[in-house]
């Protein structure tokens, strides 16, 4: 093969990285440069380019507005997002373990019927779960939206086919010979060896919970319970009303975005593991 | 990890069924049908998005012991909160209070989801209290009932820039055909007399209420529709032909391209309602000084009308099990001059209260308008809007349809008038697809 095909072949992928790299980032580009503007420059100054650069200050009127509600609607983010991936996260594991490495009855159509969640968006069963949490009379609290989010169906799927290749029988006989609980084997064998499979579950749990909107929306009334992506909707829809309002909405939407980019830096290493390794075998 | 996660279970298992069994209060009975005091200390749940409530019910609270307000927000009306409304009626569990738009009372009326305030013998002698307009808004016509408590209101005036026009020689338009005439000499200046909303119908609504049109109508059986009134048609050719001339600009509007338009000059004026001189104030800093308000432009030299752009009311829920209580915080909120004026210094909200639009915080020089007083124009106004317009109980989707034809307008493929008949036959078809009875 010669040096210009070769550079041929390189310069169109590399060319379409390009521009779906710059398609991406340039919103979130467009973001950080709005989030650094007073709101008079906002309008007036290219929406590209930095004028006075008081993101500092803006950071400070964001948490100063109606006593810091922005930091009580982060903590509740991470709080719904975090415990939910966390704790769906075990689930979806000890469910796709047992999908995987026990035989019982009725594990195919269980499987199925798990699976078959999958298929129902989250948006679909907002409204009959709010019907349901109004009859026990626990809409409008933490558990409203903490509840519904622990289940992930998505992970069970990616956790049983993962278990299946990934932890070998051997091994778990092995474990049972030396005289280890089946419980025990799970935590101490068995997620070892899923663990890149783990964070790929949480990863998507955990983009799945921030993203879903429509059930606190539906849920919660009390400001003081609200994710930030309600929160920042609930800003954004006042506009009109409060102009004073769009520059906090922007200077929220830029840190709202910085734990999901933190969570994606900090776990991609094992994320890429997780995705390979559960294809080629 | 595993008792960690063990007892998160059953410390959720136990939350949910401790909700269920306990709350006693939630079974006392079958909601009041009528307004009766209820006897013993009264805790009220409020939903509304006006910024900064709280400060206002904090006052209340700390006045009436016996009767606690607790405020619960949202998204507004129609970014969300009208729609969980319409599930907490379905679930039995609607907040006592909520913050309706008058355009939307309607829709609530007709899902038979409110309480009549007008049972209240205090919200009856109240009645005459309020500007007659605002009050035809939340009873639809029926002097016996009335389905809120109306809080504030939208009456129009002219915004304009007095420098620009002074500089250009161009006289201040009185009367829209002037308005026409002066479009002309500022696209001549270099400039646009104003933005046509592509996608605002209350403003438009606003012109047609001016004119004399009359959307909706509900004799008690039935409901006409009628957004191709020869009224409306008016306005709507009106616009039409200053779009078509291109003598007005229209980005879309609470965009950075439109508070930009109005920043940099390039449009002169405005007829907007009472709150969009905050508008204009955060959307276009640098014109501070520049511009004035004058009554809105007229049909006819001579005339005094106004037209409306927004207002809301306190509207109490059926399954409200102390709705005598409610009403009078409802009125409290909004009659009493504290209220009023802390509801005008949190979120400019226009009282809807004839003593309300005389208060001596709304009688002050603004200093962005150049010192002018212009809460007095449209205290004035507020007294000019025609009383009978009413709205429909399916406005979303009038809003939806009007919006999409509006946005075609502007951009050269059809005209205002057919995205009206559009708006009118979809209307009418979701009208009966909601069996809703309506007359053809």
């Amino acid at each position: 093969m010669n040096a210009p095909v070769l550079i041929k072949q390189r310069a169109l992928p590399t060319l379409v990285m390009a521009v779906c790299t710059l398609y991406f980032l340039t919103p979130i580009w467009w973001l950080f440069v709005g989030a650094s503007k007073n709101s008079d420059q906002f309008t007036s100054t290219n929406p590209l380019w930095f004028a006075d650069f008081e993101l500092f200050a803006n950071i400070g009127d964001l948490f100063a507005y109606r006593d810091g509600v922005f930091l009580r609607w982060m903590l509740n983010s991470i709080l719904y997002t975090g415990g939910a991936a966390l704790l769906g996260t075990v689930l979806a594991a000890m469910c796709g373990y047992a999908l995987a490495k026990y035989r019982f009855r009725g594990r195919e159509l269980l499987f199925n019927v798990v699976l078959s969640g999958v298929l129902v968006p989250a948006t679909a069963l907002a409204l009959p779960l709010f019907l349901m949490f109004s009859k026990v009379d626990a809409t409008n609290t933490f558990w409203a939206v903490f509840l519904p989010s622990l289940v992930n169906p998505f992970g069970v799927y990616l956790a049983r086919i993962y278990a299946t290749a990934g932890v070998p029988d051997e091994l778990l006989e092995a474990a049972r010979i030396d005289g280890s609980g089946e419980i025990r084997t799970f935590f101490k064998v068995a997620t070892r060896l899923m663990f890149p499979a783990l964070v790929t579950i949480f990863l998507f749990h955990f983009v799945a919970v921030w993203n879903n909107f429509l059930l606190p929306l539906i849920m919660l009334s009390d400001e003081r319970l609200f994710p930030v992506t309600l929160g920042l909707y609930t800003w954004n829809t006042q506009v009109n009303q409060i102009p004073e309002l769009r520059g906090l909405v922007i200077i929220g939407a830029l840190l709202s975005i910085t734990p999901l980019v933190i969570a994606f830096l900090l776990l991609q290493r094992f994320w890429r593991n997780g995705l390979g390794a559960g294809a080629v075998k | 990890m595993r008792k960690a996660l063990l007892s998160a279970i059953a410390i959720s298992a136990l939350t949910l069924s401790a909700c269920g069994s306990g709350d006693d209060s939630s079974s006392d009975g079958a909601p009041a049908a009528s307004c009766a005091p209820s006897s013993g200390p009264v805790s009220l749940t409020y939903t509304t998005w006006i910024p900064g409530i709280e400060n206002v019910v904090k006052v209340w609270n700390d006045k009436n012991p016996n009767i606690q307000v607790k405020v619960q927000t949202g998204p507004n009306g129609n970014g969300g909160t009208y729609q969980n409304f319409f599930n907490q009626l379905k679930a039995g569990n609607t907040p006592d209070l909520g913050h309706i738009e008058y355009d939307a009372l309607p829709s609530f009326r007709v899902q038979d989801g409110l309480f009549d305030v007008a049972s209240c013998d205090i919200v009856a002698k109240a009645k005459d209290q309020f500007i007659p307009w605002t009050w035809n808004q939340v009873s639809f016509g029926d002097e016996k009932t009335a389905w809120g408590i109306p809080q504030d209101s939208g009456p129009m005036a002219l915004f304009y820039r007095a420098d620009l026009f002074e500089k250009n020689n161009i006289a201040i338009p009185k009367t829209w055909e002037e308005y026409a005439a002066a479009a002309a000499k500022v696209k001549a200046a270099g400039g646009y007399i104003t933005n046509f909303s592509q996608s605002d119908i209350n403003q438009f609504a606003g012109f047609a209420w001016q004119a004399g049109g009359r959307w909706f109508a509900n004799d008690g059986q039935q409901w006409t529709v009628d957004l191709t009134d020869d009224k409306t048609k008016k306005v709507a050719g009106y616009w039409q032909d200053l779009i078509s001339k291109k003598l007005v600009s229209t980005v879309p509007p609470w965009t950075t391209e439109w508070d930009n338009a109005y920043n940099s000059s390039s449009a002169w004026t405005w007829v907007s309602a009472v709150w969009g001189a905050n508008s204009i104030m955060s959307g276009a800093p640098k014109t501070a000084g520049k511009w004035r308000v004058a009554p809105m432009p007229q049909w006819s030299a001579g005339e005094n009308v106004a037209g409306n752009w927004g207002g809301s009311a306190t509207a109490i829920f059926k399954n409200s099990k102390h709705p005598y209580e409610a009403a009078q915080f409802a009125l409290w909120l909004n009659t009493s001059e504290e209220a009023l004026g802390l509801l005008n210094k949190e979120a400019q909200l226009y009282p809807a209260t004839t003593a309300g639009t005389k208060y001596s915080y709304l009688a002050n020089p603004v200093e962005f308008y150049g010192g002018q007083k212009i809460y007095e124009t449209f205290a004035e106004a507020a007294t000019q809007v025609t009383p009978d317009f009413t709205w429909g109980p399916t406005m979303t989707s009038t809003y939806t349809s009007a919006s999409d034809g509006f946005k075609a307008a502007v951009s050269g493929q059809g005209t205002l008038e057919e995205a009206l008949s559009k708006a009118q036959t979809s209307t009418i078809d979701t009208l009966k697809s909601q069996a809703i009875p309506v007359k053809e």
